[in-house]
């Protein structure tokens, strides 16, 4: 069973603006060969102020294809068109509140469909460019077409490249043959149209994922100039799969830890960390969520999510961000972890 | 809150409370080693084999040896597979179908693509039917083992595996089939056949789960796919599931018992429950063929919606079946049974398996009969597609990513 919001829930069993609209001058009709799904976007849009006065919608597919299609619905109405056009697939998963990874691709069509709607106001021909593939990295829902995008625009050549770009493979790692896998078909690929060299392409087994493990959760506390892990938000990631923007670069990196972090006790140590966790907790409220200090074991700092932060798709997400704020503020190798 | 309906028995079924009540003891009583050589033991030892031979009664096999234990369907098949392909250097070609389960199918994949094993799948007819001619065509002297299916899971349809398995012992190939949905529902009786070996799960009939059994016909040769201790005569090593064991044998014991009831009154239900639904939903087909099939299964295609809308309606009002559709499943692949079987997606999406078991009664079908019509009505009218009950669906072509 899949483990939707209660929001999700909400628009799949009290759908709003679902059926036919007449007269709408704006229609858009895509679907996601991946699960078969399709949707049908009707908007009436204001000839002399762009602006859409209503919104409609008919969706052959999943619970969450539904929720996203009547969400959607309702985001774009008021808006202009050049409003709705920077709607992202992110801003209809956020508006419900988050989606499983494997069903991020149901906001994907929502943005498709939104953007074949205006381009059919236009007279336009709208096509898509974006091609899905299998779900790799679970954790982060990173999917094939993501990480060879990736590869291909940033000519990434290693798995903790693949990392630090679509951050699949930094949870549980068990992605990692996958990632490898994509890495060298698309390197090979890569060769022959001449754009590496045969001695820079990976090669599946070249690389040894205990050690990638290692340098992700830094354990010892004689190595606390842990290397900075690039963070890329989510949102940027999905506009990036749903063909909006192509990463350059990795887009920023967390503070390093401070190089001459003085030597704590454990009571300047524990302080520290509640007033950094302190500094977070209110963004992590604006979301509806939580995070609660139990305890402080060694190099481990026992956190308890609570409220919306329960059940999100992102939490591990979240954890990696308090944990990198913690390894900034105190310039200790801190390791966050989340009890129930 | 109204009484929980479970229909979806091909799945998973629950434990039988007679089943559980013979486990219990061995988890804390008895629970000795059944290799060792003191009382503990032995009182352990007697209890396996009195479960293999309530086994070996369920299968009519000819000796109780025949079987061992496994930890489910799918170690059996992947032992079944393996083993026949070590014993048979010279032959290095599998037969299988296009619907088999996962199980067996993604073995030979994995086999084609790292042992250069060649796997010929064989095709399936728009009622999910062998075509025979291609079996035939396929047998060969490389053939090292035919895998084909006594019943499959999704459509309940029948294969007719004991033919299948006299035209497989002409090239002289192993005949293994995966019966995880078989047994306990039809009688089998396999010292009739040909069969070489046969898969089966506990917990499909009513067992625990995390135990199965591979038989293995006397006189086959065998190769263990865990190696260790000699237990098992040497096929499968690893110390005895013991209270898995007396669970499965129980629950073997009882399916005998109650096949009787799996083939009249269950039957009955799931008709009746099948005839309601065609009747009060339009544009709805039965999947499959009901002229050769489990007793308990009914595979209903909803027209123009998808399933996983379907079942979270139905989860609603307390039903739980399941859906050939690709959103349920992990992989968001579209069901590969429904697939080979040419069932157009606009159906195929919205193809819900309904499989019965002897706990369920009339008051079950007529909770379904009662919501089901809405649930559908209320997803057609969100559909692109749907144009009215018998009209043809609504001209909507959808640029597809």
């Amino acid at each position: 069973m899949w483990d939707y919001t209660d929001k999700v829930k909400d628009y799949f069993f009290n759908p709003v603006n679902a059926g036919v609209l007449e007269h709408a001058n704006a229609v858009g009709e895509v679907g996601a060969i991946s699960c078969g799904d399709a949707l049908k976007l009707m908007m009436r849009v204001n000839p002399e102020t762009e602006v859409i006065e209503a919104a409609k919608f008919q969706t052959f597919g999943c619970g969450s294809a539904i929720a996203s299609s009547s969400a959607l619905t309702e985001i774009v109405l008021g808006k202009t068109l050049e409003e709705a056009l920077r709607i992202s697939n992110q801003d209809i998963a956020d508006f419900l509140g988050g989606l499983p990874p494997e069903k991020m691709h149901c906001s994907v069509m929502g943005y498709e469909a939104l953007q074949a709607a205006v381009a059919d106001y236009r007279g336009v021909e709208w096509r898509d460019d974006h091609e899905e593939g299998a779900l790799v990295c679970k954790c982060f829902g990173v999917d094939e077409g993501m990480i060879e995008r990736a590869v291909r625009s940033n000519k990434l050549t290693t798995p903790e490249q693949i990392t630090h770009y679509t951050k699949a493979g930094g949870g549980c790692l068990t992605c990692f043959e996958g990632i490898e896998a994509v890495l060298a078909r698309v390197n090979e690929e890569m060769v022959a149209e001449g754009l590496i060299s045969f001695d820079e392409a990976y090669r599946v087994g070249a690389m040894d994922a205990r050690t990638m493990k290692q340098k992700t959760r830094p354990k010892g506390a004689e190595t606390p100039n842990v290397e900075p892990k690039p963070i890329i938000a989510l949102a940027d990631l999905e506009r990036a799969a749903a063909g909006t923007i192509v990463l350059e670069r990795p887009i920023e990196a967390p503070p390093a830890p401070a190089a001459t972090a003085p030597r704590l006790t454990t009571i300047q140590k524990i302080k520290l960390i509640e007033e950094t966790l302190a500094s977070i907790r209110p963004y992590l409220k604006l979301d509806g969520g939580d995070c609660e200090l139990i305890d402080v074991d060694g190099n481990n700092v026992v956190v308890k999510l609570s409220g919306a932060c329960v059940g999100c798709q992102q939490a591990s997400l979240t954890i990696n961000g308090v944990q990198e704020k913690l390894i900034a503020a105190t310039g200790l190798p801190l390791r966050v972890v989340p009890v129930k | 809150m109204t009484t929980p309906v479970y229909l979806d028995n091909n799945a998973t079924t629950r434990c039988d409370e007679a089943v559980v009540e013979a486990m219990l003891p061995f988890f804390t009583e008895q629970f000795g080693n059944p290799s060792s050589m003191h009382a503990f033991g032995a009182r352990v030892g007697g209890a396996v084999k009195s479960a293999r031979a309530q086994l070996q009664s369920l299968l009519g096999a000819e000796f109780d040896h025949e079987i061992v234990f496994t930890a489910g369907g799918t170690e059996s098949d992947n032992m079944a597979i393996l083993s026949a392909l070590e014993i048979s250097p010279d032959r290095d070609e599998i037969i299988t179908s296009a619907v088999e389960h996962p199980a067996v199918l993604s073995l030979c994949g994995h086999l084609e693509k790292t042992r250069g094993i060649k796997v010929h799948v064989i095709p399936v007819d728009g009622r999910g039917l062998l075509d025979i001619a291609a079996y035939r065509a396929a047998l060969s002297e490389k053939t090292a083992i035919v895998s084909i299916m006594w019943a499959n899971n999704e459509t309940g349809t029948i294969f007719p595996v004991a033919e299948l398995a006299e035209l497989a012992k002409e090239v002289g190939a192993l005949f293994h089939t995966d019966a995880v949905q078989a047994v306990g529902k039809v009688p089998i009786d396999l010292k009739s056949t040909v069969i070489d070996m046969l898969s089966l799960s506990g917990h499909k009939l009513h067992g625990p789960k995390g135990i199965g059994a591979l038989y293995v016909r006397r006189g086959t040769r065998f190769r263990s796919l865990i190696k260790g201790g000699h237990q098992e005569r040497g096929r499968r090593a690893g110390t005895e599931n013991t209270p898995g064991i007396v669970g499965l044998g129980k629950a073997a014991e009882l399916a005998a018992l109650h096949m009787a009831d799996e083939e009249t009154r269950v039957a009955a239900l799931r008709d009746r429950l099948e005839k309601g639904l065609l009747q009060r939903v339009p544009n709805s087909f039965v999947t499959g063929n009901p002229a050769e099939r489990l007793p308990n299964t009914s595979n209903i295609a909803f027209e123009y919606v998808e399933g996983e809308g379907i079942l979270l309606l139905m989860n609603r009002e307390g039903i739980a079946a399941s859906s050939g559709s690709a959103c349920t499943s992990g992989s968001l692949e579209p069901s590969h049974v429904l697939r080979a079987m040419n069932i157009p997606y606009t159906a195929a999406h919205g193809a819900i398996r309904f499989s019965f078991s002897r706990d369920n009664t009339d008051a079950d079908v007529d909770r379904v009969l009662e919501v089901m019509p809405g649930i559908i009505e209320k997803l057609r009218a969100l559909s692109p597609f749907w144009q009215g009950a018998n009209e043809a669906p609504a001209t909507f072509n959808p640029v597809y990513a």
